[in-house]
Parts: structure tokens; C-alpha cells; sequence
């Protein structure tokens, strides 16, 4: 399947990773960067500097073929920007994607552009806001099929757009109705079928279950896993909430601030985190098992994208920074022991690349005495 | 559930005592039941989680009890008491002194309990010189304390910022300060952590539990976050379609759940250590309150229900520690799935 268009200039030879299988997709260093200055007038008048806000810095990560690529972090540390740069909605600011080895970047305009568009689908966390409240449903459906001529004749799309339906879970009536008639997860439903219409390889899935409640979310979690299995669908899955991304990711990637500060294989990552944040974020998960354990919530809040902390931005918050972290910029590496095939744990911090993060086997011990809180 | 807390709710006279609640909303197609038949206990110092749903009724609940219920939905029967006396039925004045004073409320999201207008030290010392005797010196000075009691550092200096200068989870300290400001007995928190990044709700949770504790006040939780619950409830409420499904001491509940939309509920849940290939799925949605099902609520959904489901509407009843409204436990109330062990009143 990777050689397709081998030939074109912008081709770039597929990667096999560890576990043989073929990347579909692979960021590499991207980043975005947006110009948030107040306009220029005032901004003259009051004398104030331009201010740029660096939503994404430095990304990298590929996704296997059939694989889902979970990103978990806090709010604003920049998963929604990189959904959007990965489908292609706003420019990078620097890095490249690649998509079944072709920059994607080179393909954004033109024929080749729209059959690469056609294969990587958005669902958003907001299904309501994303669908047209003036279109029947079965047109909602329609009309990635009609966009891309996939088939001809009403006939054939009436009844492409009812076995989608059927897929999803609703029923052929269904088409007849407007999105207002249908409770959340039904809606979610349908950005689903309209994502699958347009037959697509490559999911994006930006937080598709943080609006619904737990019972809707876990009908739509199932529907999605049917749907990889059933269709061979590769999934870049994003999510606040670590339970969720827990249940469908084989791996997974955590932000802090614009930057993958560790990725690794599922298992991996939640049974033996590494970086001081991601032991924190699973040690705040609040404990169905009800262990009764005394957790100590990391203080402080994740620091202005603004005007983000030098060195390492995770610093003011961790239990193990040093003069090192505070001065220098912590890189992704591969931590030593744990590149089990398809696991290949990365991890940016200087504690765990000097071997003085203490191995701890799980999160927690360090929590306590954390010693600067931000008094922003 | 601590012993104590255990002990606790059995013996002592409950500080809040909802009975029969029943809140219509008159439409010109007919009345709307919102919440219909709730009862409901909670003892001093005891924490009872309401989960649910959006849409069960927990927010209309909560409102009714503090009295902010929004025309036109409006309290139809049932009795609401705080310490023994009646406050469903009290004038708007009489209800606004019961509020801020002894009972406190905490809302999803901060900004509607706070004022952008002024500083949050203005309102905190406004609030506790409605309430409490207090000079403004001594008001601000207590306004300062409460800052640093809610985790707000250097109060001495943020005291007279506006709310737009706090983050959210900062914000969220702040209607915790206003809420306690007054020593009140009972707390009513409407999703407290729910706007808020994990981190910050760990932080906002062992505030809260920890406040409880020293102050020995009431809270009435409402989340749909049941991992909230389990780390914060001595006893929980599962609502379903405007009624309590199933109410009972926190574990037992979570881990031995009756009701089969607990059971469904709770397995719909994912969680960071289990491997399943699928969640329990309950199909289909709650209904709408203009459509809501003869007998049991939950009936289309359940894949126990039987023929009594369907017509007949079933009460809460003992089942061993709990008390769920299912007819599968019709006979239940001292039989073999009753564990031997004191009845918990709710
Ligand atoms: N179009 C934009 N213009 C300016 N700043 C933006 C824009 N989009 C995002 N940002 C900023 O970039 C950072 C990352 O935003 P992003 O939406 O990617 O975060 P997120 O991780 O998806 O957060 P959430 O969990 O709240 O959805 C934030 O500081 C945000 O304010
Ligand atoms: N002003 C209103 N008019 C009509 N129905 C309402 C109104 N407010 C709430 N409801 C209905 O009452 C039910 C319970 O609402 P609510 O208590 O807000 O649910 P929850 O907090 O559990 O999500 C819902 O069906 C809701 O639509
Ligand atoms: S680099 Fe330093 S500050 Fe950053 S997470 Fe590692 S130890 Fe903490
Ligand atoms: S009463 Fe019947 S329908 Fe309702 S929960 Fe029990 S078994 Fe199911
Ligand atoms: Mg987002
Ligand atoms: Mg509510």
C-alpha cells in the first residue's frame, strides 16, 4: 500500500518501525505559531511588543496503519492545534507530515490534494456546532460522497447513505430528520457516518466523546472500535480524560505545553510512567477502586502558553527540577529498556536521560513537598 | 465510608430532609415532571454524591433546596427541611438569609457566583458582613484568612484583584471562600470540578473534603463524574429520569451496585486499569421528560425487565445496605440478598 506514488517529489520512503508495521502517518518537529498581538493601532499607540503564542513546539510522532494514536494533556496545551495541522485546516509554522510517505503540505491544493483530503476525515468534540441544522440528515451524509463523485446516481447514494446509517447504528428513517431531533450521542452518530462516507483510511478524533454522558460515550467508544476493526481505520484520538484514552489507544502521547513530553505504548505509559507530569496527571485521576490513598495533588496550574517558563516549561511545578532543567530544553529520547516491540517509550526530561527520577515504579511518593507554587 | 461518618448518618437527626420532591414546569402542552418523588437525607458532616446523567434532575434538585428553582418550574409537593424546619415554602427574603448563611452553594462554573465588577475582596466582605456581625476591618481580615484556607497564595495581595485576573481553577477557590464565608452547614455543589483540567479538580476535591472535615460541614455533591464520587462521598444518589435509582454508601454502591442502571452505569465507565475489548453499553438514551415511560422509567432500556416493569411504577426499597427503586428486589426487604448489617436510613 506505501508505494503509491513513490514517484512524487514530495515522496519520502515509509518507515518501518520495530514491530514491522508501516507508518501512515508521521509528524516530524512540527510546530505552529500564532500571532495573537492586539491590533496594530493600539498595539502602537501602547507601546506593546507583538506577541506570538507557540500552540505546538517541536512535535514529532508517526502512527502505524490500523494503529490509534491517543494525545492526552491539559487544556491548551495544544491538542486541538495539532488535530487541525494534521487534517490540514491550518499551516505549520515548521515540520513536515507526511501521509502514506507524501508531504501533505504539497498536496493541500489541486486533484492530489482533494484525494488526500478524502482520506483523512475530522470529528469534532462539538457535533452539534459541526453539522448544518438546516440539512436533512441524509444530505449531512451525502455529501462527502457527492463532493468526491464517489458514486453516481441517486439511487446508488440513497442507499450508500442508509448502509452508513445502518453502521452507525441509526436507523434508515433517520435521513429524514434535521440534527435538533437527535440527543448528542445520535449526533455524534452522524458526524460519524458523514467521516466514513467519503471512505476514508485515517480518523481524527478531536475529544468526539468529551460532551456526552459516560453511558452515550461508552455506545460511542464501542461504535468506533467496531468501526477500526471492521474497516481497518487508523485513529489519531484525542482526549482530556486519561480512562478514555486508556480504553482506545495502543498508544499514547502526552502534552504539556505545546510539547509531547512523553509517548509510549499504552501499557507502558500507564503501568510506568516516566516524566514527572504524566505522573502526575494518572496520580489526579480520581480512584474508582476506592483505595482510600491520600493523594497529594501536584500544586499549581499549567503556566501562560504566553509566556511560557525557560528550560523545561514543566519546571515550577516539579518535584525533581534542577538548575539543568530550569536553563535547557528537555528533548524527546528513547528512555533505555523500554523499547519493547511496538512500545519504544520517549521520554523529554532531564531527571529520567541522568537516571535520578528515582525508577519509581508508579506515580505518587514525589508528590509531596513540591516546592515552588506559582503565586501568578 | 469512615466509621464515624457511618455512625453518624444512623444516629443523628439528618441536617437536611428532602421528602416527596416534585417540580413541574407547566408548559402549554401540558405540565412537565421533572423531578418526581425524591427523597432524601443528609447528616451533619456527611457528603452525599447525586450522580446522574444530564438531565436527571440533579442541578433542579439542588436549586429547589437553596431556592433558586427558575419560574416557571416550581416546587409542586413534598417537603424540603434544614435542622427539623421547613424552607420550601419560606418568603424570598427569609430564603435569601437561609442562603450565604447556612447553606452555601458552589456552581460549575465560577463566573456566574462572581461579580466582574468588583474585587473579589469586596464581595467576600460583603457576603460575610450580610451574614455575620463583623466590622470591615475584621470582615476583610477574615476574607484574607479564607483566601489562604482555600489555597489562594498570597491572599494579602490577591484580595483585591478581579475575577478576571484568577484562572479557572483559582476562580473556582474563590466561590469556595464566598460559599464557606459564613460557616454554613450545608454546601450544595452543582459539578464543582467539572469546568476544570484533572489536575486542578484533584486539587479543588481535597479542598473540598478537607474543609468538610475541619468545619464538620454537609455537602450535597452533584457530579456525573462517579471517580468524584468515590473519592469524595460517604453515600450517593443515582438519579435516572427526575428519580433516585439508587442511593447507599459509596462502595457499596460502586462496587456491588442493584439497579441495573447502576450496574449498566458503572460499566460503561472506563477506567485506567482494566483491559476490556468493550464497555457495558446500555442502549438507547434517557428519555425526555414528555416521554417518559409507564412503570419503571428505565423499562426500554433494561434487559431485565419484566412484565410488572412495564406497568407498574417501582419505590425505593431496602436491598441489604442500599435501597434501589427496581422490581427485581420487590421482596427483597429483609430477604436473602439483605446483608446483616443495620439499615443505613437515607
Ligand atoms: N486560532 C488561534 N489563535 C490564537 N491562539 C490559538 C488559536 N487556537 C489555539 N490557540 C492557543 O493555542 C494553545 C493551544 O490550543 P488548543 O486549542 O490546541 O488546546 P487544547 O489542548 O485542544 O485545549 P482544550 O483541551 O481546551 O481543547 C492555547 O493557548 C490556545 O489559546
Ligand atoms: N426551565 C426549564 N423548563 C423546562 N424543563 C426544564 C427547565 N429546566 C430544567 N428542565 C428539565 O428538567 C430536567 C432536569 O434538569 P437538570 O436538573 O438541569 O438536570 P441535570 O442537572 O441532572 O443535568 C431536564 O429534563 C431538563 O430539560
Ligand atoms: S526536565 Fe527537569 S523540570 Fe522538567 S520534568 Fe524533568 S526533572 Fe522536571
Ligand atoms: S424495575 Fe424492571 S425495568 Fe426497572 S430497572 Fe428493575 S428490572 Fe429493569
Ligand atoms: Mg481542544
Ligand atoms: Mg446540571
Amino acid at each position: 500500500m506505501s508505494g503509491r506514488g513513490a514517484g512524487g517529489a514530495a515522496a519520502v520512503p515509509a518507515r518501518a518501525t520495530v514491530a514491522g508495521a508501516v507508518e501512515l502517518v508521521r509528524a516530524e518537529r512540527i510546530g505552529k505559531t500564532f500571532d495573537v498581538s492586539a491590533p496594530w493601532l493600539t498595539r502602537t499607540l501602547g507601546r506593546q511588543p507583538r506577541l506570538l503564542l507557540r500552540a505546538v513546539d517541536d512535535v514529532t510522532f508517526g502512527i502505524r496503519r490500523g494503529e490509534t494514536l491517543g494525545l492526552v494533556g491539559e487544556s491548551g496545551c495544544g491538542k486541538s492545534t495539532v488535530a487541525r495541522l494534521v487534517v490540514g485546516l491550518y499551516q505549520l509554522t515548521s515540520g513536515t507530515i507526511t501521509y502514506d510517505g507524501k508531504n501533505i503540505d504539497a498536496l493541500a491544493s489541486g486533484r492530489a490534494g482533494r484525494v488526500l483530503r478524502r482520506r483523512l476525515q475530522m470529528i469534532f468534540q462539538d457535533p452539534y456546532a459541526s453539522l448544518n441544522p438546516r440539512w436533512r440528515v441524509a444530505d449531512i451524509v451525502a455529501e462527502p460522497i457527492r463532493a468526491h463523485r464517489l458514486l453516481r446516481g441517486r439511487r446508488a447514494v440513497h442507499a450508500r447513505v442508509d448502509a452508513l446509517l445502518a453502521q452507525v447504528g441509526l436507523a434508515a428513517a433517520d435521513g429524514a430528520r434535521y440534527p435538533h431531533q437527535f440527543s448528542g450521542g445520535q449526533r455524534q452518530r452522524i458526524s460519524i457516518a458523514r467521516a466514513l462516507a467519503s471512505e476514508p483510511e485515517f480518523l481524527v478524533c478531536d475529544e468526539p466523546t468529551s460532551a456526552l454522558d459516560v453511558s452515550v460515550q461508552a455506545q460511542v467508544l464501542n461504535l468506533m472500535r467496531d468501526l477500526q476493526r471492521e474497516l481497518g481505520l487508523t485513529y489519531l484520538f484525542i482526549s482530556h480524560n486519561l480512562a478514555v484514552v486508556h480504553h482506545i489507544a495502543d498508544r499514547v502521547g502526552v502534552m504539556y505545553l505545546g510539547r509531547i513530553v512523553e509517548i509510549a505504548g499504552k501499557r507502558q505509559l500507564f503501568a510506568a510512567p516516566r516524566h514527572p507530569y504524566t505522573r502526575m496527571l494518572l496520580d489526579a485521576i480520581p480512584d474508582l477502586e476506592l483505595t482510600g490513598k491520600a493523594r497529594t495533588p501536584v500544586a499549581g496550574e499549567v503556566p501562560s502558553p504566553l509566556d511560557p517558563p525557560p528550560g523545561c516549561a514543566f519546571h515550577p511545578r516539579c518535584p525533581l527540577a534542577d538548575d539543568r532543567c530550569r536553563r535547557e530544553v528537555p528533548l524527546l529520547k528513547s528512555v533505555p529498556g523500554t523499547s519493547g516491540a511496538g512500545e519504544g517509550g520517549e521520554v523529554a526530561c532531564h531527571a529520567v536521560e541522568e537516571g535520578r527520577d528515582g525508577r519509581a515504579a508508579k506515580g505518587g511518593g514525589e508528590g509531596r513537598g513540591v516546592a515552588s507554587v506559582r503565586a501568578g | 465510608m469512615s466509621a464515624a461518618a457511618e455512625r453518624a448518618a444512623e444516629t443523628r437527626p439528618a441536617l437536611l430532609d428532602v421528602r416527596n420532591l416534585r417540580i413541574e414546569f407547566p408548559t402549554r402542552r401540558g405540565t412537565l415532571v421533572a423531578i418526581d418523588g425524591v427523597s432524601f437525607s443528609i447528616a451533619p458532616g456527611e457528603v452525599l454524591g447525586v450522580v446522574g446523567e444530564s438531565g436527571a434532575g440533579k442541578s433542579l434538585t439542588g436549586a429547589a433546596i437553596i431556592g433558586l428553582l427558575e419560574p416557571p418550574g416550581r416546587i409542586a409537593s413534598g417537603e424540603i427541611r434544614l435542622d427539623g424546619r421547613r424552607i420550601d415554602d419560606l418568603p424570598y427574603d427569609a430564603m435569601r438569609k437561609i442562603r450565604g448563611r447556612r447553606i452555601g452553594a458552589i456552581f460549575q462554573d465560577p463566573l456566574t457566583s462572581l461579580n466582574p465588577l468588583y474585587s473579589i475582596g469586596s464581595q467576600l466582605t460583603e457576603t460575610i458582613r450580610t451574614h455575620l456581625d463583623m466590622s470591615e476591618g475584621a470582615a476583610r481580615a477574615r476574607a484574607i484568612d479564607l483566601l489562604r484556607e482555600v489555597g489562594i497564595p498570597s491572599p494579602e495581595r490577591r484580595i483585591d484583584h478581579f475575577p478576571h485576573q484568577f484562572s479557572g481553577g483559582m476562580r473556582q477557590r474563590v466561590v469556595i471562600a464566598l460559599a464557606i464565608c459564613a460557616n454554613p452547614q450545608l454546601i450544595i455543589a452543582d459539578e464543582p470540578t467539572t469546568a476544570l483540567d484533572v489536575s486542578i479538580q484533584a486539587q479543588i476535591i481535597s479542598l473540598l473534603k478537607r474543609l468538610c472535615r475541619d468545619h464538620g460541614t454537609a455537602v450535597m455533591l452533584v457530579t456525573h463524574d462517579m471517580g468524584v464520587i468515590a473519592e469524595t462521598a460517604d453515600r450517593v444518589a443515582v438519579m435516572y429520569a427526575g428519580r433516585i435509582a439508587e442511593i447507599g454508601p459509596v462502595a457499596e454502591v460502586i462496587h456491588a451496585p442493584k439497579h441495573p442502571y447502576t450496574v449498566g452505569l458503572m460499566g460503561s465507565i472506563p477506567s485506567i486499569v482494566d483491559d476490556r475489548e468493550r464497555l457495558v453499553q446500555i442502549d438507547g438514551a434517557m428519555p425526555r421528560l414528555n416521554a417518559i415511560p409507564r412503570g419503571c422509567a428505565f423499562n426500554p432500556r433494561c434487559a431485565r425487565a419484566f412484565d410488572r416493569c412495564r406497568s407498574e411504577r417501582p419505590e425505593l426499597v431496602d436491598v441489604g445496605v442500599v435501597r434501589a427503586a427496581c422490581w427485581l428486589y420487590a421482596d427483597a426487604g429483609a430477604n436473602a440478598h439483605a446483608q446483616p448489617r443495620a439499615g443505613v436510613a437515607t
